[in-house]
């Protein structure tokens, strides 16, 4: 499928490290929020096992966290390494985000992520409490600011192209901020993590109810997973919903391609259930489709139009023959040196948000002034991303978004009115649902950043033209190494998190002695002390 | 929007300028202790008590230190732009061996003491050692090949394009002046790191700390003031051709540059500078002195002057230049030709004017509630909740 160059090594190296990275984001998101829940309980109540809850949580926390931070090392400098020529052309208005996000929030969340582990006997119980509040509101507040930047890529809005230092710069930092991609998407991922660490709490606690340990943290841990993560899982599925909405208006080539919709429908289009999408004939071979659904989702009206891939093409072509007026104005301005004719002035100004689409044929000819008009149809093609992936990607998501829901109602119903007697079964499931909400995770941001192809700035910037001026050995050197890197490091993380899942909650022994004393008769026959004493550390 | 313009632009490229530097400094005087007690951590502590003694001196603050880094590669994004793509696709490999020396400090930090496997403890040590050694070398030996020039050029469209081959780009930087540095930025940290142990750590570990610190500062000033002479007679300087307008568009290309005459002459131009290489001297004299006297507070506050007088030596003798370019000098990056735009230099400001001071009084408090030496009966005590 790749024919391995320049671009494809550095965009398999970008995907890799951001998947990578965001198999810990999303659990530090939720369980930080759920470990501040807990502790928050407990400084209310007063009551031990909630204490017990909050240091155990913050355990697994922890052992996330840690890669969380490592791996976002990477984030922070790889688009300088990879993607210089990204960097330079949209530095001035990405790099904005990127900062605040470390002034806003990364300081508050590392800052205080040491003192909630080594601050338990050097702060007052409210005062631990604020730290450990603190933490999630910081994990929380990086992630709007990530999005922030990443959704404009999406939807780069608020920025101009100045031919003086030949990159966009920024013409309003409102418009970043309140762009409403960026705003859906930052609601959407948190929700996600939220659920990510409600089935993770949920599906761990099953787990101790299924061996008889640690009855009284794990029904806790439930309750409180199941209520949080009905909570998220509604809003991941609804809020989702509302980021389709923004897409359709931003990104219309996307939302086509995920529907595999060829041909402009009449409104208000039906949703495809299932189907095989034939990029060769552009069409969906055996479709299902639910009349109605995609126009009322898309654009919330029975009369909206939503644009089929190949009427988006034809515009495309469009606006490439507009984008090679607007280069052929640039490249007159640069040689002018200053002394630049108002008119050509103009007719850059008059073209020049369709700049990108004549960067668009550096692919096939160096001055995209001298394309033939079969070039110029050939990149008009390349505006469509490959349309099967997407489709089946978003269709997997959606369903495992759903199940979260059901998934989480029961559980919800369960501890809430049917006073925690979990059927065998029910837990089990939990149990075996713990990887999905990871799959989901990464099947969405497949959707959003493959789906953005051909460009890394939709419409600004191809991704061809991004990368830095590197070798292929230089690229092939970083990715087998991060590859090494990132595989061990998983391997020890996961060994220590199912080692310290095994173990379970006592880990103060002296404390948790004193609590079992004092809630003996709460325990299911003691069985939670025995089998912790029979599982050896390892 | 008009606002910006409050503060005119030549004005907003000094003070990014400026606070490029408070952040690089920032890292070093925080973050530069971890890095230290890592480098030093296999010399310091031999029986495990002693290594998490050392490791839990740095084990609650370290994660914020970091963040000194983080924000400073976020800040040179936004604020410098073109040298954050220049630098950091130019050192490719060099970058590559920083980030996975510093991806496996935290995982050392936090994994080390969860298994009581010897081995495994004892590969996550050696992890901590790489993990503090290497970028401290590597920061060095890149602040060496900036003051030499580095081979780069930018094309017309500005896209830049490091000269030579993969070997090039990471043996290439090892060249004996940049070695020298490189020797100069560990031996200090190494010093910061001997000195935040004296302060926090007891009996044996602080003991050690304080010996190699204070070698560790002779070689610090060694290495500095022989790279000092270095550059007197062997390294030519960078000058513009002409004037260039301090409030003109970020691109590099439309000024000449010519590499020739001595960086030192700075010294002449603005003779008030020499308070860095000031501080940078006595700093480490007196660093030297107080670890020799056992002395710990004021000892770690001289090791901090030391390294600002140091970092900001460079800095302002290189003013207006940030990243030269030795094999096609007009590509070279300054303070007038590579920053972003006034927008968003202003808005950078505003944001880092009230979230600056927010920052250093939360860190202030976190240090004041951890005050105080980690002691062998604290490793005993907690010895699930420590690292």
């Amino acid at each position: 499928m790749f024919e391995l160059g320049i671009v494809e090594l550095s965009r398999l190296q970008f995907a890799m490290t951001a998947m990578y990275h965001f198999l810990f984001v999303p659990l530090t998101l939720g369980l930080s929020i759920l470990v501040a829940i807990m502790e928050t309980v407990y400084v209310m109540t007063n009551r031990p096992v909630w204490r017990q809850m909050t240091k155990f949580w913050g355990t697994l926390f922890g052992i996330n966290f840690v890669l969380g931070v490592a791996t976002g090392l990477t984030m922070e400098f790889q688009f300088g390494m990879n993607w210089s020529y990204y960097s330079h052309y949209v530095g001035d208005i990405f790099g904005a985000p990127l900062a605040i996000e470390g002034l806003m929030a990364f300081f508050l969340e590392a800052t205080f992520v040491g003192l909630f582990f080594f601050g338990w006997d050097k702060l007052s119980k409210v005062q631990h409490l604020v730290v450990a509040w603190l933490v999630a509101i910081g994990s929380n507040f990086s992630a709007l600011w990530i999005l922030i930047a990443n959704g404009w890529m999406q939807n780069p809005v608020g920025a101009a192209f100045n031919p003086m230092t030949m990159r966009m710069e920024m013409t309003s930092f409102f418009d970043v901020l309140f762009n409403p991609v960026a705003q859906a998407k930052f609601v959407h991922t948190v929700s996600a993590g939220y659920v990510t660490a409600a089935v993770f709490v949920l599906g761990v606690s099953a787990w101790y109810l299924l061996k008889g340990r640690h009855i009284e943290l794990a029904r806790r841990s439930i309750t409180v997973a199941a209520a949080f993560g009905l909570a998220s899982a509604l809003s991941v599925v609804l809020l989702g919903d509302e980021s389709g909405y923004t897409a359709s208006e931003n990104q219309k080539m996307k939302i086509a391609a995920i529907e595999a919709m060829w041909e402009t429908e009449q409104a208000p289009a039906p949703f495809t259930l299932f189907g095989i999408p034939d990029q060769q004939a552009r069409e969906t071979h055996y479709a299902i489709k639910i009349p109605g659904v995609m126009g009322l989702i898309g654009t919330r009206s029975l009369t909206g139009v939503i644009p089929g891939i190949n009427q988006l093409t034809q515009e495309n072509q469009g606006r490439i023959r507009s984008g090679i007026i607007a280069y052929d104005a640039l490249m007159k301005i640069r040689e002018a040196k200053g002394q630049v004719d108002p008119s050509v002035t103009n007719t850059f100004n008059e073209h020049s948000s369709d700049l990108g689409f004549a960067f668009l044929l550096k692919k096939y000819v160096d001055d995209p002034r001298q394309a033939t008009d079969a070039q110029i149809v050939q990149a008009a093609n390349d505006t469509v991303p490959t349309v099967w992936p997407l489709f089946w990607a978003f269709r997997l998501m959606v369903a495992l978004g759903f199940g979260f829901i059901a998934t989480m109602a029961y559980f919800f119903y369960m501890a809430s009115f049917r006073g925690m007697r979990f059927p065998r079964p029910a837990l089990h499931l939990a149990v075996w649902m713990i990887p999905a909400p990871w799959i989901a995770a990464e099947l969405g941001w497949f959707v959003a950043e493959f789906g953005r192809q051909p460009w890394t700035v939709d419409g600004i910037l191809p991704t061809a033209l991004s990368v830095s001026a590197l070798s292929i050995t230089d690229v092939a050197l970083t990715l087998v190494g991060f590859v090494l890197l990132y595989t061990v490091l998983f391997i020890v993380e996961m060994g220590l998190m199912l080692k310290y899942i095994r173990k379970g909650p006592y880990m103060d022994v002296d404390e948790t002695d004193r609590w079992d004393d004092i809630h003996r008769n709460r325990l299911t026959g003691g069985r939670g002390r025995a089998s912790a004493i029979a599982t050896p550390a390892e | 929007m008009i606002l910006h313009e409050l503060i005119s632009y030549d004005v907003l490229r000094v003070i990014w300028w400026v606070l490029l530097g408070v952040l690089l400094i920032g890292f070093a005087l925080t973050d530069g202790f971890d890095l230290g007690v890592g480098a030093l951590l296999p010399f310091v502590a031999r029986t495990d008590t002693e290594r998490r003694i050392a490791i839990n001196t740095v084990g609650p603050v370290w994660e914020g230190n970091q963040v000194w880094l983080i924000l400073g590669g976020g800040a040179i994004f936004a604020a410098w732009p073109t040298l954050y793509a220049v630098s950091f696709s130019g050192f490719y490999l060099a970058m590559f061996a920083v980030l996975a020396a510093l991806i496996l400090r935290p995982v050392g930090f936090k994994y080390r003491s969860k298994r009581d496997s010897e081995t495994w403890r004892s590969s996550w040590d050696w992890a901590l050692f790489v993990g503090g050694f290497v970028p401290a070398l590597i920061f060095g030996v890149a602040v060496g090949n900036v003051l030499q020039g580095v081979p780069f050029h930018l094309t017309d469209d500005l896209l830049s394009v490091y000269e030579g081959g993969t070997a090039a780009k990471f043996f290439g930087l090892l060249n004996p002046f940049a070695l020298l540095t490189g020797v100069a930025s560990v031996s200090l940290l190494v010093m910061h790191g001997g000195a935040w142990l004296s302060l926090k750590a007891t009996g044996p570990v602080a003991e050690r700390g304080r010996v190699f610190g204070s070698i560790a500062a002779l070689l610090a000033l060694a290495a500095y003031l022989l790279a000092g002479l270095w550059l007197a007679y062997g390294i030519d300087g960078y000058h513009f051709v002409g004037t260039v307008p301090t409030d003109g568009p970020s691109n590099p290309l439309l000024h000449e540059v010519a590499k020739g005459g001595s960086w030192l002459t700075a010294y002449t131009d603005r003779p008030w500078i020499v308070i860095a290489p000031v501080m940078g001297v006595m700093g480490t004299i007196l660093a030297f002195l107080g670890l020799r006297a056992g002395r710990e507070v004021s000892t770690l506050l001289y090791s901090k002057m030391a390294i600002f007088g140091m970092i900001a030596s460079v800095g302002l003798t290189m003013f207006p230049f940030i990243l030269p370019s030795s094999t096609n000098p007009t590509s070279s990056l300054s303070v007038w030709t590579s920053s972003s735009s006034h927008l968003t230099l202003f808005i950078m400001l505003v944001v880092t004017v009230v979230f600056m001071p927010i920052i250093l009084a939360y860190t202030a408090w976190v240090y004041r509630v951890l005050w105080g030496k980690v002691t062998p009966k604290d490793i005993a005590d907690s010895s699930n909740s420590l690292y």
